[in-house]
Parts: structure tokens; sequence; C-alpha cells
């Protein structure tokens, strides 16, 4: 009997054996076990933050949020379900909602079924969602635009695309990033922080608390909220005159380098930038007429046409080649083999050069700064005259806050002794940057810029949109005062002749009664087609509030439409209202789009 | 009559110590397991086991003033009652989990085959406990002792509960024993093999293995090579005609056709050898080899045509655990998940979150091991299967230490009961063998298993108590 007992025993040794070895097997060796665990029972509910308000510089709301959900569900926690049901609640097709699911059949990830369903259908859903158990909602916001002006400056968000994926780990599948203007440039302040809710889920996926009270979740941060410094009614405004037109306008608060208005024409609305049809709407605008993706305020290089005349004269001055009493006989200026023709002729001074925008005095004006005997070359002294115009952040980066902002065209005298030869080339080989055409390109904020330089009596303030960042103060490289190489002394003279332009000369279509505006036309030829219209204006003309630059495409001379529109611009800015509707109303009405474009 | 101070004084104490350890170990998993924060529920399933628990104790106290000999005194009508209560079950018993095996009294729920185990151990520690029994010798006796357990163990099949009836092999380590022959053990270990092997090979090869390993038993068996020419001649014939019929008749030989003819060919060989009074030692290899052949078919037979898909895939999944974890593996999955996430040491009292959410099915009656897997980690389910192991050595030496042969066959019928339990239950939630839902013996949650079990080994301590007494 013993060996039996001895077999028996047998049996019941070899059988723990073989037990705590599969289970050390299990339980200790084996890795994979313990990886399927966390992903049976943890849910990983991301929390996203509210994307940062913008606001006017009068505290108006620009951009908010608005609620909408995403339907989620982790397909491996899927059980049986009534398809077609479910189908038919959230109105989508069948066959790809069964592809959807089907692709993914054995990931825990979670995927998205249905994107920003609003709060109505929402309701709807939620109600009978009970019968689909794996399925969750995930809130997320969307924005919502209270007027719909400033997209150029705005920008918009979209779900981030693979690249961005891979350069910022912050992303995932689905988040939305700022893709242009504000919303790009601030990203990061205005996207705030994400957090996690991890709950425990059961089998079928139904929530059964959070995981260890919380311990490990994360509270989303909100995003910050930015106060801008566009003036909402004026960028409106703004906005509105531009109808039917290619062109830009930017106001410039001078005394503060804050932006009132950065207009681009033709716009968009920038709620077409939200939402499911983002994509669609987005081919829609990229092809339609004007191509109003374009953002000309920051982007379009125009040669500065006469408004640049005011830059020569002020560089003459200070490098005392001309003083305000010089005279020059105008009749054209001869540039060797070829005339630059005026439409004055006669003796002009320094005022009526600039009240009647001569060409021929500035010919000259340039003429005697490139040959000023202080430099022993044409190309030094190019060099320096380059270095003046840059310092009223023409042909530079200005180092906004603004998205995409162009550098513009301003060439070196190196790039001339490549073009024509070294030592080849004088005053009169590159004479038509005297009057601001040629070699030139500058954006119509720089221009804008300029004018706030001219307005300031010579010194800017870096432009920029953003005021405020929630309750923090903004860089202080948006404080510091930017002095051009021209001293004060010399801006008088050239301010009062601008005030000329307006009351009594090229720019008299920007006179408004009881408002002293300076003003200069301009008029850029191109050789695409009909001239590009221009206009630059500040005022009042002491204390300064608002610094202008306005172009039209295709508008022919600067007196025609950039200069009353400059002038509409102001007299609304500074009074709220305007004395020459009949201006407004012509202005609104014409499409030049249309009439220049076939 | 005994002192009942002496009957506590000769008490195991023992193996009480390691039930009680059982028993606190399996509530504290219930507890883990159906605990949803709230306050103390007794309507809870923790609640309700802790009721049980008292029941169970009450139960011990009592038995300790029972008369012993009243045990085999009152087996027979105990049995012929469970056996009532079996057919009963079938007419008129509530069904829980596919199987029609509960009559249902108000909120407790009674399942007789939990006690049938105990009818039928004490039946049959009496009928084999008789000192005239014969086990090897007797015909007539092996028989009745077989009948009284493939009764109990059919009318379970029948309930649709073939977990619990497949418990009653435990018996036959019993018998073994008390005398049974060896190689009753190695025709079921084969038999085992030959089930095993129907899912992997093609049945004609499994066919021919067992032709050749009949072959070189027979040989070995009878050591005369006269009769073994004329098996291994007698095999070839029956597998020649096999083989003429799968040539001739171009067709997919039915196998039950195959069965008939080999059926009729060794009939034919067993009478012939009895004609001549030979021994009836030179059939038996070839009687065996029919058995396994027909096991090998009616295994196929059943698999294909009486089992239900999902059973069928119960099965499939064993021997083929990644084909589908989400669907039919996906229990034996979602257990080993629950046991492997536990780690060396556990997450801890409370924090297994596999088996709290429902993501292990029946996480405190069949599957309550998985709790212990993922709250107490290696530790704590070794400490279990050691404790279990304890167990049954205790009962065996036990066992080995009484006088009456009652006693003894009582006690074997115990230990190799929770055996199986406990080893088919184990392998089960570990991946080892289909799932089968028979509980962990103490531990599960189930009133039905837990007072059946107690009751069984009370029983059996009281005997010992009176180690030198005889009982039947």
């Amino acid at each position: 009997m013993k060996s039996k007992f001895l077999i028996i025993s047998l049996l019941f040794t070899i059988t723990a054996i073989i037990f705590i070895a599969k289970l050390f097997f299990i339980q200790v060796v084996e890795t994979k076990y313990k990886l399927s665990a966390d992903n049976n029972t943890l849910r990983f509910v991301t929390q996203y933050p509210t994307r940062g308000k913008i606001f006017d510089r009068n505290d108006k709301i620009l951009v908010s949020n608005k609620v909408y959900f995403d339907l989620k569900v982790v397909p491996k926690s899927l059980s049986e379900f009534d398809t077609t049901a479910l189908c038919r609640l959230l109105k989508t097709n069948i066959d790809e909602f069964k592809k959807t699911i089907n692709e993914e059949k054995q990931s825990y990830r979670p995927i998205t079924i249905k994107k920003q369903i609003d709060d109505k259908e929402f309701a709807l859903i939620e109600e009978q969602l009970y019968k689909f158990p794996g399925f969750y909602f995930e809130k997320r916001t969307i924005r919502e635009y209270q007027q719909l002006i400033a997209s150029h400056v705005l920008g918009y968000i979209a779900e981030v695309n693979p690249e961005e994926l891979k350069n910022d780990n912050y992303y995932e599948i689905g988040d939305f990033i700022g893709k242009s203007g504000i919303e790009r440039k601030y990203e990061t302040q205005l996207r705030g922080k994400k957090g996690v809710n991890i709950l425990i889920v059961d089998v079928l996926g139904r929530e059964q608390g959070s995981y260890r009270n919380g311990k490990y979740d994360e509270n989303a941060l909100a995003g910050l909220d930015l106060t801008t410094t566009i003036d909402a009614d004026l960028q409106a405004y703004g906005e509105k005159l531009l109808t039917g037109k290619i062109g830009s306008i930017v106001a410039i608060e001078p005394s503060t380098g804050e932006l009132l208005a950065i207009i681009s024409g033709p716009t968009y609305s920038p709620d077409l930038f939200i939402g499911k049809n983002l994509s669609e709407n987005y081919k829609m605008i990229e092809q339609s007429k004007g191509k109003p993706l374009i953002n000309r305020a920051l982007t379009s290089l125009y040669p500065p046409g006469s408004t640049f005349k005011l830059i020569n004269g002020l560089i003459g001055l200070q490098k005392e080649v001309i003083t305000t009493q010089t005279v020059f006989v105008t009749n054209g200026y001869d540039a060797g083999n070829h005339i630059v023709k005026d439409h004055i002729s006669g003796s002009v001074d320094f005022q009526n050069a600039i009240q009647h925008s001569s060409n021929a005095y500035y010919c000259h004006v340039f003429k005697r700064i490139i040959s000023d005997p202080k430099f022993t070359n044409y190309a030094d002294a190019y060099e320096d005259w380059k270095m003046y115009v840059e310092s009223f952040g023409l042909g530079v980066h200005l180092n906004s806050d603004l998205d995409n902002e162009k550098k513009g065209i301003l060439y070196p005298a190196s790039y001339f002794d490549r073009y024509y030869g070294k030592a080849r080339w004088n005053y009169n080989t590159v004479i038509s940057l005297a009057i601001g055409q040629g070699e030139l390109g500058f954006t119509p904020l720089q221009i804008a810029n300029m004018t706030a330089v001219i307005a300031n009596r010579g010194y800017y303030i870096t432009p920029h949109v953003i005021k405020k960042i929630q309750n923090n103060k903004i860089n202080k490289q948006f404080i510091e005062k930017k002095y051009s190489k021209v001293s004060e002394e010399h801006f008088k003279p050239v301010i009062e002749a601008m005030e000329k332009v307006v009351s009594q000369g090229t720019g008299y279509s920007a006179y408004t009664p009881g408002i002293d505006i300076c003003g200069k036309t301009g008029t850029v030829q191109n050789p695409h087609g009909a001239d590009h219209s221009v206009f630059v204006a500040f005022a009042p003309k002491n204390n300064p509030k608002i610094a202008i630059s306005v172009y039209i495409e295709n508008a022919g001379f600067g007196s025609t439409w950039a200069a009353p529109i400059a002038g509409l611009m102001i007299e609304k800015y500074l009074n709220d209202t305007t004395s020459k509707p009949w201006v407004e109303k012509q202005i609104i009405e014409t499409d030049l789009i249309n009439q220049t474009y076939k | 009559m005994l002192q009942s101070s002496k009957i506590v004084n000769n008490f195991d104490w023992i193996t009480v110590v390691i039930y009680l350890i059982l028993v606190f170990i399996g509530w504290l998993n219930i507890y883990s397991s159906s605990f949803d924060g709230d306050s103390f529920d007794f309507s809870a399933r923790y609640g309700k086991q802790m009721i049980m628990i008292v029941v169970v104790v009450v139960l011990l106290v009592t038995i300790l003033f029972f008369n012993a000999q009243l045990f085999p005194a009152f087996s027979i009508i105990f049995y012929a009652f469970i056996i009532f209560l079996l057919i009963m079950v079938l007419l008129i018993g509530d069904t829980t989990g596919g199987s029609k095996s509960w009559f249902v009294i108000g909120s407790f729920k009674i399942q007789p085959s939990e006690f049938a185990k105990l009818a039928t151990a004490l039946i049959i520690a009496k009928t084999a406990g008789r000192e005239n029994f014969r086990l090897a010798k007797n015909l007539n006796q092996f028989l009745i002792v077989a009948g009284l357990i493939f009764l109990p163990m059919f009318l379970i099949l029948l309930q649709g509960d073939a977990g619990s009836a497949l418990v009653f092999i435990a018996f036959i380590f019993v018998l073994y024993r008390e005398g049974l022959s060896f190689w009753w053990l190695i025709i079921l270990f084969v038999e085992i093999l030959v089930f095993i092997a129907f899912f992997f090979l093609d049945t004609y090869l499994i066919y021919t293995i067992l032709t050749l390993a009949a072959l070189v038993t027979h040989r070995y068996n009878t050591g005369n090579f006269k009769e073994s020419i004329f098996a291994f001649l007698l095999i070839i014939v029956i597998i020649t005609v096999q083989a003429a019929i799968v040539v001739f008749f171009r067709a997919e030989i039915n196998i039950s056709v195959m069965i008939v003819i080999s059926v009729l060919f060794v009939s034919m060989l067993a009478f012939i050898k009895y004609l001549r009074k030979m021994h009836f030692k030179a059939v038996i290899i070839p009687v065996l080899l029919l058995f396994y052949m027909s096991s090998v078919y009616s295994t196929a037979y059943v698999y294909k045509n009486i089992l239900k898909s999902h059973q069928q895939e119960r099965i499939t999944i064993l021997f083929y655990p990644e084909k589908d974890i989400s669907g039919v593996g996906y229990q034996t999955h979602q257990s080993k998940i629950a046991i492997g996430s536990g780690g060396f040491y556990g997450k801890g009292f409370l924090k297994g979150t596999q088996t709290k959410y429902d993501f292990v099915p029946e996480q405190d009656t069949d599957y309550i091991f998985c709790t212990v897997g993922e709250e107490w980690g290696f530790v704590g389910t070794t400490f279990v299967i050691l404790l279990f192991t304890a167990l049954i050595f205790r009962i065996i030496y036990l066992a080995e230490r009484q006088k009456s042969k009652f006693s003894r066959i009582f006690g074997y019928s115990l230990a190799l009961i929770i055996f199986l339990h406990y080893s088919v239950n184990i392998a089960m939630t570990i991946g080892l063998a289909p799932v089968i839902g028979i509980p962990l013996p103490f531990l599960s949650y189930g009133g039905s298993s837990l007072v059946s079990f107690s009751l069984f080994l009370f029983i059996f301590l009281r005997l010992d108590a009176e180690r030198e007494s005889v009982f039947g």
C-alpha cells in the first residue's frame, strides 16, 4: 500500500509544481499581461483647455469659444451594439462607420466617431447613448467670432498636420493649432495646457470612477486672453471701404506703435475657417478672385512711390546736401539716357516739391546725396543713404509680433556692383530710387510705420498687435523708441509740406474739415497693369493719434482712391463719424476687382 | 461512547487551522471583488458568504457531538436522498449559467450536485469498507461500486454540469488505493492523451499510433510470442479492411463503420478464446484498442454533433489560446491578465482593477483565484497552492492512520475530490485546462460548495477523532 500512497502523493506534488511554475511565468516573468491590464482598465480622457479669448483695444470681444463635443470610442472595448440605430442617431453613413470601426478593431486607443457635435445634437445623442456602451463624449471648444472682421490678423486654427505633430510633442492627432495670424504667433499663450482625467472603466467601457481618486489627474489650464491693439470699429470700417478692391490699409498709433487696423483686401469672413467645412471653405477662398488668403498688409511688396520723396527729403536735409531753401529748376530731370518727367515745371522749392510731388526735384536731391563729396565713391554714399532709409524701418524686419512679416527690398550697393559692374554705376543709374520706384519694395506695414516716424518727428516704436496677455505687460521691445538717423528739427518743414499736400496739394481728396491731416500721395508704376494708388497720412498734425498707409492696387493716382480712403479712416478714428457720406458711399460701391480683372 | 472532551482532544486541529485560513482567504477575496465602497452590506455577496461561514462554524460544533456511527448508518439513506434530489432538480430545477442544477429557496440557491460528492463518498466508504470486499477479485462488487459512482455522475451530466461530473473521476484514485489495478490509472491517463491528441492530430494517424502502441504493450503484457503474432495479425487485418474500404469505395470512410468492423473481429476473437478456455488476459489489449478507437470516434462525434458551439470553442481555445482573445478565449485571456498583472507581490488588498471591474467573469466564484493572483501576486497564489497541497497531504496522512476501512476510504475520497476541484479550477484560470466551471473549494463564493466541503471535512475529522474505532 506504501507504493500506492507514494504514487498519489507524487500526483499532488507534480500538480503543485506545475501550477507554481506556470504562475511564476505569468506573474513574474511575462510582462505583456501587466501592459494589457492598464489598457484594459484605464481610460485617459483628455481635458481640453479653453483657448484664450481675443479682445480689441477697447475690450470688445473679437474671438471667443463655443463648446462642442467629439464622440469617441475605444474599439477594443466595444461589445455588440445596434450599428444601424447608432448610425441613424449620428446621421452618419453606415458603411463608412463600419469601415472606421473595423480598421481599428484591435486598438485600445480611442478613435473619434463623430467630430464637432453642437449642443443641440449633443443633447439628442446623449439621451440615447446608454444603448451603446463604450461610446463617450469628449468636450472641445471651437472658435466663435463676434464680429466677422480681421481674419488676416487673427488667423485661424485647424487640426495639427503631421509635421507640426513631429515638431512639438504637446500635440496629438486631432488637436487644434494656430495656423496663421495671432492664433499662430501666440499659440503657446492661447492654447493653455491640456489636462487629463484618468478613469477606471470596466469591460464594457463603463466608467467606474477616477483612478486613485484623481491622484494622477491633471487639470486643464485655460489659455491666456489676449488684448489686441486693433480698434474693431476702425478695422470693420476699413474693411468695408476696401470692399471690391485689392489693397491694404495699415493704421498705427504713432506714440505707442500700436496697430489700430490691419486690413488686406479682398478679405473673407473668419467664421469660414471654423468647424467641419474648413478645408472646403479654404479651397474655395484660395481659388476666389483677388486671392483673399494673401495678407497684403504684411507680405505684399510695393515700391513706395512718391511717398518715398518724404524720406529722401528728410535724408537730404539731415545730410545737409539741401536746405529748406534749396530751389531746383524742374523741367524734367536728365538722367543721361532718359528724362525723368515731371508734372510741374519751373523753379520749385522744398515745400512745393512735396506738395506737388515734383519728380525732378527729388532726382536732384538724390543726385546730391549719392554724389556727396564726403564719400570717396557712389557705392559708399549709397550705403550710407541705405542706412538712413533703414532707420525708418524700411527694408528691414520690423520684428513686430505679426505673423509672416516681410523684410522688403532695399538692395545693398554690392547688388548694383554685381548688376552693372563695380564703379560702373552712379546716381543716374538708380535714379528711380529718388522717387520711390525701381529697386524698392516695402510692405504697407513698413510704409505706415515710416509715416509714424514722421508723425513722431524722428522715432518709431516697433509696431505690434498685442497690447496685453491676460494681465501681463507686453514685451519691453514694444515700448522702446527707435530713432531714425534724421534729427527732429528736419521733420518740421516736411510735415508743413505734408499738411499742404492735403489742404491744397495732390492729396486734397483726403482733406477733412476740422482735422489737420498731413499726407503724401503716391503712384506706384505697375508694369503688369494699371498703377497702384498709394497714400500715407497722419493726423492730427500735433500729437498725432493715427498714422496710416493706404494701398489700392490698379487704382491709378494716389489721389484717386487711396487719399479719400485715408481721409475717411482718419476721420472715423478721430471723430467716429464722416463728413463726406457721399464719398464713403461711392468708395464702398466701387468694385475695382471686377472692373480691372477680367 | 467516548467523552466529548476526548473527541475535542483527538480532533486534528492542524487541518482545522489550514481550513480556516483557506476560508478566510476566500472571504477576503470575495469581499474585495464584490465590495463597492459603501458600508458593510449583508445582502452583498461578501455578506452572504459571511453568513454562510457562521452557519458552517455552527455545523462544525454540532458535528463534534455527533455519534460517529451515524455516518455509515445513514450513508444509504443520504445517498438515496441525494439521488432523489438530483432527479428532482432535473425536473423542477433552476437554470444558471447553462446548467440546470439549482433549487431556489428564497434568496438562497442550493446545488444538490455539491452534496452528491459527499453522499457518494459515504456510500463508497460503506460499500468498499466491508471486510469481505475484494475489488480485484469480485466482478459483482466492482460493478456495484462502479454503478454507485456512475449514477450521480450521469445525473449531473444530464444537468449540463460537465465540470461537477468530471470530479467523480476522483473515485478512481480512491479505488486504486483500495486495490484497483494500476492499469486503470494508465488506461485513464492514455484516454486523456488520446483526447488531447484528437485536437492536434489526424484521426487516422491516432488510430495508427494506437495500433503500434497496442502491439508493443501486448508483447510486453503477455510475453507470449504466438499471442503477439496473433494480435498483430488481427490488427493488420482490421487496418487492411478499413484501407480497402477507403480504396474500393473511393469514399470518405465512415469512422463508425471502422468501429463496427473492429468490434466484430474482437468479439469473434474473444468468443473463440472463451471457448478454448484460454487466459482472459490475451484479449485485454485488443479490447483496450477498441476502447480508445471508439473514444476518438465518440470524441469526434460529441465534439461535432452534441457540444454546442460555445462548448466546442471553449475546448478549442485551450489548445489554441491566442486564436481569439476577445471572443471565446476571452475568459481565459482576461483571467491570465488579471493574475499576470498582480506581479510578484500583487497590487494589494482591494486594489485589483481587473477583477473588481468585471473584466474577469465569475470573479468571485469560479475565478476567485484571479482575485488572489491580482491582489496578492505570486506570493499569494503560491501560498494558496501550498495550503491546498498541505491540506490534501494532511488528509491522506490522517486517512492512512485509520483503523477503520470506512474512515480511510472516506478520507481518500475527501482528499482526492478536493484535489480534483482545486487542480481543475486553477488549471482553468491559468489556461492549462478548458473552461470547466467548478468552484475552488473553501474559497469560491457559494453556500452549497462551502457547506458541502466543510461538512465533508468535518465528518472526516470527527471520524478521525475516533480513529481507533471501527465503523461500517
